[in-house]
Order: C-alpha cells, then sequence, then structure tokens
C-alpha cells in the first residue's frame, strides 16, 4: 500500500479542524462545508481500507511506522486487523452521518464542527494505534473534546452531565494509564510499541495484578456495570452528533482498548478475571434493558439500552473464544450504527417538536414517515430480529456464552425480551396514535438528514442479510488473537 | 426438477413484495392485483408438488442445500416430506384465499397491506421448509413482524395491545428456543435438523435432554397455543383484521404443531415420551385445552372471540394426538400402530383446522361486513333472511365440530383412536371436549345466529357476494369432497408419520 490510508483518515479530520478554526466565524456554509468534506475524505477511506483489505492474508495491514520520541521509546505505529478495521469503519460511517445530522446547528458552529473533528482524530487514533503512548494521546483526545461539546452545545442539565462524563473518564483512564506504565517498565523493554510488549512473558501473578485495573479502566468508557452512570446523563446532554458518536463510537473504543491493551498484553490475567467480569455483564444487559423500560425521556431510553447492548460486547470478550469475541466485534458494530440511527432520528424529532418526553409525542409517522422507518430498522436490529446485523452479532455472542457460561446467557435472554419490550412501545408511543395538534406544521426530513439516516440503515440491513464480508475480515482478526494469546 | 420449486414457492412472495415497494401508492387496484397474481405461483407451485410428489419412496424430497452462512456452519437447506407438503398446500390455499379477499374489502394504506401479507407468507413457507435451526429459526421470526403490523394497522380497538402481546409472547418463546438451537449445536456439531435428529443428541443424559425439551416445547407451545401460555391467542385473533385471523389461525398456529413434530419429538423422543406417559405433563395440558377451552367459548358471546377460542380447543387435539404418539414410540412393541394413528390424526388435526377455523373467520367478515356488530346475543332468524351464508355457515360449523362426512370428523377420530390405546385416560377426557364444542356450535353460534324469530334490525341484509363466496368454496368443497374421501391427504401424513416412528425407534 503506497497511500498512507490510515493516516489519511486519521488526519482528515484535523486539518479539517484547523482550517474550520481559521474561517472567519459566520461563513458558517464552508464552515460546514469544510466538515463535511473532511469527514467524507475519512469515511471513504475508511471503506476503502475494509474492502481492501486482505482478509485471507490476514494480520495487520496498512501498516505505517516513524519514529517520534525515541527517548521514550515512542513511535507513531499505526496498522489494522481483522478486530480494529469495522471499527474504523464504523467511525467513518458515523461521522460523517453526523456532520450531515448536524448541518442546521447554527450556535457557535465553527468551534462546534473543530471540536467535532478533532474529537473522532482522536477515536480513529485509538482504534489504529500499535504504540500504546500514542492509544492514550488519542484516547484523551477523544475524551477532552467531549467536555466541552456537552457543556457548552447540550441541553438537559449540560453541566453536570459533561462534568460526570469528563470525571468517570479520566478516572477510568488514569487507572489504565497507571496499569500500562508498570508493565511497560516491568517489561523491561523501554518501548511502548504494542507488537513489542506483547511478546513479553509477564509472570502470572503480576498479570492477575495489573489486568483488572487496565481492563476496568478502559471498559468504564465501555459502561460496564456498575461504572456506567455517567453514560446515561452523558447522552441525554449531549448535542445529536455528539450522542451519535458518544454511544455509537467512543463506547466501543473503551471495550476495544480493553481487549487490544487488556487481554491482549495480559492473557493470564484476563483468564484468571473474566469469569468474574462476565457477571457484570449480565447485569448490564438485563439491568440496562428494564431500566431503560421505565424512562420517560427516549434519550435516556436509548442511553440505557446502550449499556445494555454494550453488556453483549464485554460479555462476547469474557467467553474468549472464537465465536464469542466475533460476536462481540459484530456487536460493536452493529449497535454503534444502530444507536447512531437512534440517536439521529432522535435529534430530528426533538429538532421539531422540542420536547423529548415520550407522553408528549406521537402519530409523527404522518409528519416523519422516513425518521419512523429508520428508527423502526434500528429497533428491530436491537431486538435482535434476523435480517439486521444486530441478530448475527447476538447470535454469536450467546452462542459462544452458552458454550462457557450456560445460565450467563439464560439470563441474557430476559435482556432480549425487555428490549423488544420497550422497542416496540416506544416505537408505538412516539410515531404512532394521534397526531398533536401543535405538531401538525412541522418540517418534514431535509435530503441531507434522509441521506445520513439512509446511509447508516443500509449498513444494518446489509449487514444482516449479507454479514459474509464483515465476519470474514472480523474472524481473521479474532482468530490471530487467539492464537497470539495462548 | 431442475428448478429449485421449494426456494421459488418461498422466495416469490418477497419478489412480489418488493415490486409492489416500487409501485405508487396510491394505484391500489394495481397493487392488490398484482399482490393476487404474486399468490398464485406459490399456489400453483404446491400442487405441482403434490402431484410430484412419490408417496412410495417418502421421505424428504425436493431437497436443496447451499452455503450460507460458514462460520456459523449453517446451510441454506430446504426440504419437504409427507408432514410439510399438505402444510404448504394449505398455506399457498389460505394466502391465496386471504390475498382475493383482501382485494375487496381493504381500502387503507393498501399496500403496506399487501407487502406485509406477502411477507408472511415467505415466513410462513420457510418454517415449513427449512431443514437447518438457523433458517428455521430466521423464518420464525421473519412472520412475527409481518403479523405484528397486520394487526397493529388493520386490526380492531384494542389492536396494539394485542399486537404487542402476540409480539411479545411469541419472542419470548423464540429466545428459549433459539438457546436450545445453540445447545443442540453444540452437542451434535451440526444446525442440520435431520443430522440433529439423527444424532439424537442428550440422549444419555436426561437432565439435559429435558432441559432442551422444555425450551423447545414451550416455544412451540406458546404458538400452537397450548394451555396455559394460550392467552395471547383470543385477543390477537380478536383484534385482527379478517385475512390477519384467517392465516393467525390458520396457518400460524401450525407453524407451532409441525414445529413440535418436527424438532423435539424427533429429537427427544424419550423425553416427549416420558412426559406423555410417565410423568404425563403434556397430555394432561392438551385436555385441558381441550375442554376448558371449549368450555370457555360456551361462555363467548362474541361471536370472533369464540372462534378463537375453538382454536385453542381444537389445537388441544393436536397436542394430544402428539403426546400420543410419543407415548406410543415410548412404549414400543405393539403400540406403534396406536402411536402411528394418533400422529396422523394429529398432523390431519392441523390441516382440517386450518381449512375450517380459515373459513369460519372468513364468514365472520361476511357477517361483521354487513351487520357492524359480533354480538351473537344481537343476532337471530338469519337462516331465512340470509340463506346463503346459513349453509355455508353450517357446514363450515360442523366441519369444524367434527361431524362425520366433513373433513373434521377424521382427525378428531384420528386422534381419539390412536391415544385410546395409549394414553386412554386421557383420550376419554379430551373426548368430553366433543360435547362442550357441540354446545357451543350449535347453541351460542346456530341457535343464536340463525335460528328463532327474525329480527326488524336484520331486514336489510343482503346475502354474500360473489367474491365472498368464491373465497369460501374451495374451503367448504375441500371439507366435503375430503370429509367422504379423506385418502389423499391421510397417506401423505401416512409416510411421513410412519417414517418418522420407525426412525425413532431403531
Amino acid at each position: 500500500m503506497n497511500l498512507p490510508i490510515l493516516s489519511i483518515i486519521m488526519f482528515s479530520p484535523v486539518v479539517g479542524a484547523l482550517i474550520i478554526l481559521a474561517l472567519p466565524e459566520d461563513r458558517h456554509t464552508d464552515i460546514k462545508a469544510t466538515a463535511a468534506v473532511a469527514s467524507f475524505i475519512s469515511c471513504l477511506g475508511s471503506i476503502y481500507a475494509f474492502f481492501a483489505y486482505d482478509h485471507t492474508l490476514g494480520g495487520i495491514q496498512f501498516e505505517e511506522q516513524m519514529r517520534w520520541i525515541p527517548g521514550l521509546g515512542v513511535s507513531y505505529h499505526v496498522g489494522v486487523d481483522g478486530i480494529s478495521l469495522p471499527l474504523v469503519l464504523l467511525t467513518g460511517i458515523i461521522i460523517f452521518s453526523g456532520v450531515l445530522v448536524s448541518w442546521v446547528r447554527d450556535h457557535r458552529p465553527r468551534e462546534f464542527f473543530a471540536m467535532l473533528l478533532l474529537l473522532v482524530t482522536g477515536v480513529f487514533g485509538t482504534f489504529v494505534a500499535l504504540d500504546l503512548f500514542l492509544l492514550f494521546v488519542c484516547y484523551e483526545l477523544a475524551v477532552l473534546p467531549m467536555y466541552l461539546l456537552i457543556g457548552i452545545w447540550g441541553t438537559t442539565r449540560k453541566e453536570y452531565a459533561a462534568m460526570k462524563l469528563t470525571l468517570y473518564l479520566l478516572v477510568g483512564s488514569s487507572l489504565a494509564l497507571a496499569g500500562v506504565l508498570v508493565a511497560s517498565v516491568a517489561s523491561g523493554l523501554g518501548t511502548f510499541d504494542l507488537l513489542e510488549l506483547a511478546k513479553v512473558n509477564f509472570g502470572p501473578a503480576f498479570q492477575a495484578a495489573i489486568f483488572l485495573p487496565i481492563f476496568i479502566g478502559f471498559d468504564v468508557l465501555g459502561g460496564l456495570w456498575p461504572l456506567h452512570t455517567w453514560s446515561p446523563d452523558g447522552h441525554v446532554a449531549a448535542p445529536t452528533a455528539v450522542s451519535m458518536l458518544h454511544a455509537g463510537v467512543l463506547m466501543k473504543m473503551g471495550a476495544y482498548a480493553a481487549l487490544r491493551v487488556g487481554v491482549f498484553l495480559f492473557p493470564d490475567g484476563a483468564r484468571q478475571w473474566l469469569p468474574w467480569i462476565i457477571i457484570l455483564t449480565a447485569v448490564n444487559v438485563v439491568y440496562g434493558a428494564t431500566v431503560a423500560f421505565a424512562q420517560r425521556d427516549i434519550k435516556y431510553v436509548i442511553g440505557y439500552s446502550s449499556v445494555s447492548h454494550m453488556g453483549y460486547v464485554t460479555m462476547g470478550v469474557a467467553t474468549l473464544s472464537q465465536i464469542g469475541l466475533a460476536g462481540a466485534t459484530m456487536q460493536m458494530f452493529s449497535h454503534g450504527i444502530m444507536t447512531g440511527i437512534f440517536f439521529a432520528a432522535v435529534g430530528l424529532v426533538y429538532r421539531r417538536t422540542h420536547t423529548r418526553q415520550i407522553p408528549e409525542l406521537g402519530g409523527l409517522v404522518r409528519k416523519l414517515p422516513f425518521v419512523a422507518v429508520a428508527f423502526i430498522i434500528a429497533g428491530l436490529s436491537s431486538m435482535g430480529m434476523p435480517g439486521f446485523s444486530g441478530f448475527v452479532a447476538e447470535f454469536q455472542v450467546l452462542m459462544g456464552v452458552w458454550h462457557t457460561y450456560p445460565i450467563i446467557a439464560v439470563i441474557s435472554l430476559v435482556g432480549v425480551v425487555v428490549t423488544a419490550a420497550y422497542i416496540l412501545r416506544f416505537t408505538y408511543m412516539i410515531f404512532f396514535g394521534p397526531l398533536k395538534e401543535e405538531f401538525q406544521d412541522i418540517p418534514p426530513t431535509s435530503t441531507l438528514e434522509k441521506v445520513a439516516l439512509m446511509f447508516m440503515c443500509a449498513f444494518i440491513v446489509g449487514f444482516g442479510v449479507l454479514p459474509q464480508p464483515m465476519l470474514a475480515v472480523i474472524q481473521t482478526g479474532v482468530s490471530e488473537l487467539l492464537a497470539a494469546i495462548r | 426438477m431442475g428448478i429449485p420449486i421449494l426456494s421459488v414457492i418461498t422466495f416469490t412472495p418477497l419478489a412480489g413484495a418488493l415490486l409492489l415497494l416500487l409501485i405508487r401508492k396510491d394505484q391500489e387496484e394495481l397493487i392488490a392485483r398484482l399482490a393476487l397474481a404474486v399468490t398464485v405461483v406459490p399456489l400453483i407451485l404446491a400442487f405441482v408438488l403434490w402431484a410430484n410428489y412419490d408417496q412410495a419412496a417418502g421421505g424428504m424430497q425436493f431437497t436443496e442445500q447451499h452455503e450460507w452462512i460458514p462460520v456459523l456452519n449453517s446451510t441454506y437447506t430446504l426440504g419437504l416430506d409427507g408432514l410439510s407438503l399438505p402444510l404448504i398446500v394449505l398455506t399457498a390455499v389460505l394466502s391465496f384465499l386471504a390475498t382475493f379477499y383482501s382485494n375487496f374489502t381493504i381500502k387503507e394504506r393498501v399496500k403496506e397491506y399487501f407487502m406485509s401479507l406477502l411477507m408472511l407468507e415467505m415466513g410462513m413457507f420457510g418454517v415449513f421448509l427449512s431443514l437447518d435451526f438457523v433458517l428455521f429459526y430466521v423464518f420464525w421470526e421473519v412472520g412475527l413482524v409481518p403479523m405484528l403490523l397486520l394487526i397493529a394497522l388493520w386490526g380492531g380497538p384494542r389492536r396494539e395491545y394485542a399486537a404487542i402481546k402476540f409480539f411479545l409472547f411469541t419472542l419470548a418463546g423464540s429466545v428459549g428456543m433459539l438457546l436450545a438451537i445453540i445447545a443442540v449445536y453444540l452437542k451434535t456439531d451440526t444446525f442440520s435438523i435431520l443430522e440433529a435428529a439423527a444424532a439424537q443428541p442428550f440422549a444419555d443424559n436426561f437432565t439435559y435432554a429435558a432441559t432442551a425439551f422444555w425450551a423447545f416445547f414451550i416455544a412451540f407451545a406458546i404458538k400452537l397455543p397450548s394451555f396455559p401460555i394460550h392467552t395471547w391467542l383470543p385477543d390477537a385473533h380478536t383484534e385482527a383484521p379478517v385475512c390477519g385471523s384467517v392465516l393467525l389461525a390458520g396457518v400460524l398456529l401450525k407453524l407451532g404443531a409441525y414445529g413440535l413434530v418436527r424438532i423435539p419429538l424427533s429429537l427427544f423422543p424419550q423425553v416427549f415420551g416420558y412426559y406423555s406417559i410417565v410423568v404425563p405433563i403434556l397430555p394432561v395440558l392438551a385436555v385441558i385445552s381441550i375442554v376448558y377451552g371449549a368450555m370457555v367459548c360456551m361462555a363467548q358471546w362474541d361471536l370472533k372471540k369464540l372462534i378463537a377460542y375453538s382454536s385453542v380447543s381444537h389445537m388441544g387435539y393436536v397436542l394430544l394426538g402428539i403426546c400420543g404418539g410419543a407415548a406410543g414410540i415410548y412404549l414400543g412393541g405393539d403400540k406403534l400402530s396406536s402411536a402411528n394413528l394418533a400422529l396422523n390424526g394429529a398432523a390431519m388435526q392441523m390441516f382440517t383446522h386450518g381449512i375450517t377455523t380459515g373459513g369460519l373467520f372468513f364468514l365472520v367478515g361476511v357477517i361483521y361486513d354487513r351487520a357492524h356488530t359480533r354480538e351473537l346475543k344481537a343476532f337471530g332468524g338469519l337462516g331465512t333472511q340470509i340463506p346463503y351464508f346459513y349453509g355455508m355457515m353450517l357446514v363450515t360449523c360442523f366441519a369444524s365440530l367434527g361431524l362425520p362426512g366433513l373433513i373434521g370428523f377424521w382427525s378428531e377420530f384420528f386422534v381419539f383412536r390412536g391415544s385410546m390405546g395409549t394414553i386412554p385416560l386421557f383420550a376419554i377426557i379430551g373426548g368430553l371436549g366433543i360435547v362442550f364444542t357441540a354446545g357451543y356450535i350449535l347453541w351460542n353460534i346456530v341457535q343464536h345466529m340463525f335460528l328463532g324469530e327474525p329480527k326488524e334490525r336484520w331486514a336489510q341484509l343482503s346475502d354474500m357476494e360473489w367474491w365472498e363466496k368464491a373465497t369460501l368454496w374451495p374451503l367448504v368443497a375441500t371439507m366435503l369432497v375430503f370429509g367422504i374421501y379423506p385418502t389423499p391427504i391421510l397417506n401423505l401424513f401416512n409416510t411421513a408419520m410412519e417414517s418418522l416412528t420407525h426412525t425413532l425407534l431403531r
């Protein structure tokens, strides 16, 4: 590969952000167009990378390495494998759709889009980083703009939510950082390179001690119960595109980092602790779904639904089996898109109705049929209905879990039924039934909004009906990871 | 046959639905006629299958197998045998008639309605034809959403409640089934239903076998529906639009019955037999469904709700027959012929109930269209005023009741005769159901609707239209012809049931 495609994907948003910051405050269209182009380049690049990845060959591809801070043993080392590639694709899809959905934002768009793009660079970087220092820098880069994005452009209790989210995630990442630093020093190699560190055989006691803070520290961002409480408030307060990124991508970053750093580097520690952690994930699934059912604010519903569905991700990881991990990765992708659709739909509704309280909505299918259909597609996927990507993911996770911890599988199924219940109920209450007087004249979905929704739905349905291309990539990555940790 | 006829049958409705998607929604007539034309294809092909099925050879025929999801080891496998063939014919006929009837009655959101009907048809065919567990599960779930839509959008006053209840109940059963499917896979290393049946998973470990069995059983019993998890049915049937009820009662319930024979009976015959005769929980549920279901019918004065509960009662016969068969297989030896009879009866009842109850729901549609009420006590003396309707209703009701000479008799007779050989106590108690059935048919329906003094209110009622007659005649003719000469259908079921009992007995 001659083109440094991963760097292009990663830095296009930052370049876009810099250009935007240089533009005058009032050139709204130019600002948005720049954001659109920058995110489109990343999106296109990620789609290209996904289909150009040779899954028969496997391994790390599109690798790039450059000296950065030799004194610290830090290099700019990036690459993707079968596990990170779908997540890169996911990020590309979500950021592009997010920009389109945010087109009408007119309150300080310059800072908004610049922050958004900066955040996305961090996200891309986390997924492609093969150097732990780079991974951390990008991780923090993804978290800190969140504070501003929620605190300035957010809604319900935004300052509280922004502070809570940032503090939680910083505590989590500090924990993980401490663990990683200790490990790097203990390795005696004087490097932060992930692949080099993976070759080191840390002692089992050391691994057991170091795995927990790293895994838990990262998985706070993955929404692991009971450290998930930053998530619903954060989801609700954030503006639409930020919620899409947050639930759709950032939470995956947490689970991914937990897998890539925690499990990959310290497999013996993983084998010791994961059988306990899997119990927490079962709580995620059932508790998240049950609490979602009790919510009146639609964004809280989706927030808790994310907590529930992310439970499947960590659950799949915790099985340490081929099919469980494959399911977990598929779930990261599938849920990411699905929640992107949910938040986009909700954002479009809120923009027109100025309420997110479900009892106040109703009958919106007549005015916003596109949004209703997109919401229903995402809803069916979230219930695990065959024909949508969510089924492929959940089925594999269940297969993996059933093999090793059957009780957990049975408990999770309660989550499936409750999920179906609240999806049906809320879809009906929001989109069907009588249309309120005050909603008679709401504007219809704009072209850009339709494009964003259709773009995301295409992946849910496409990979639901034809999961092979995605599964092939994922399988390669998972089998290599499992082989490496044997 | 060069062409993959089973795939064509299953996916023609899908192709039709996609075609409908492209038509502008105000071209309602075009949409309705096109949907009808699409349902003709599976109808013709179903009869072609019937003519070409080799009864002497028996077993699975017209099989197709392709790679589907290699990473899950799941293949796209379809096949047809003596059990599924009549059910395919039933599905094709009822879908065609429902589409035909809807051409004249559905005026709102026509495009979405016919698309839902066609998607539902695909789901139903897929379940009957799938020989791979994952494929089976996919089609099972796929059928849920169109029915949800049919009830929720075109149904009666409590439609949302009924639709969600239907969906959630069935889904809850399905997820249990999903786990059981995974358990079977992990034990047998295959998702093929036939291979799994041959492998007899967990045969050495009763606890595991029983757990898997119950997971499957509950899923199918919800759909059947069996007491005590039948409570979704009265609401769903009553609130569904006419054709929704026809397909729900006529075909969807058979998915549960078919599933019981194809999966738990084939994979865990010993467990099924155990719970049929040693710890006879299952026959108890069956007779409660039969007798309690019929008694509840006697207290119903809403015609649609009455027919809904009658479905609970009639599907109880199916369960009783399957239990009788399972008990016979468990006991072995000379009980085998009784087992065969019982299973034949159960299978025949699947077909019979589909025809008769499908007919009944169409007839309810006919009268509701005119009278705008289903209150039985409001009617009276209709026999003289709308004699054609009276005639058709009478035949259908008596077929449902099991009058000799009509189709319903044979299925009930075989169920009782077969079960009497293996689980006689339950056969006798179940026989009580016939008395109550006669009661509610004759008293609640015939007496209150058709006999007695004509009422002023109904003086202007018109008799059946040509298209209503055209919808009912194929069903009524089936009831009459196969009532007198049931052999063609019985033979088909027999080939399947005999091979099943022989395989299970080794």
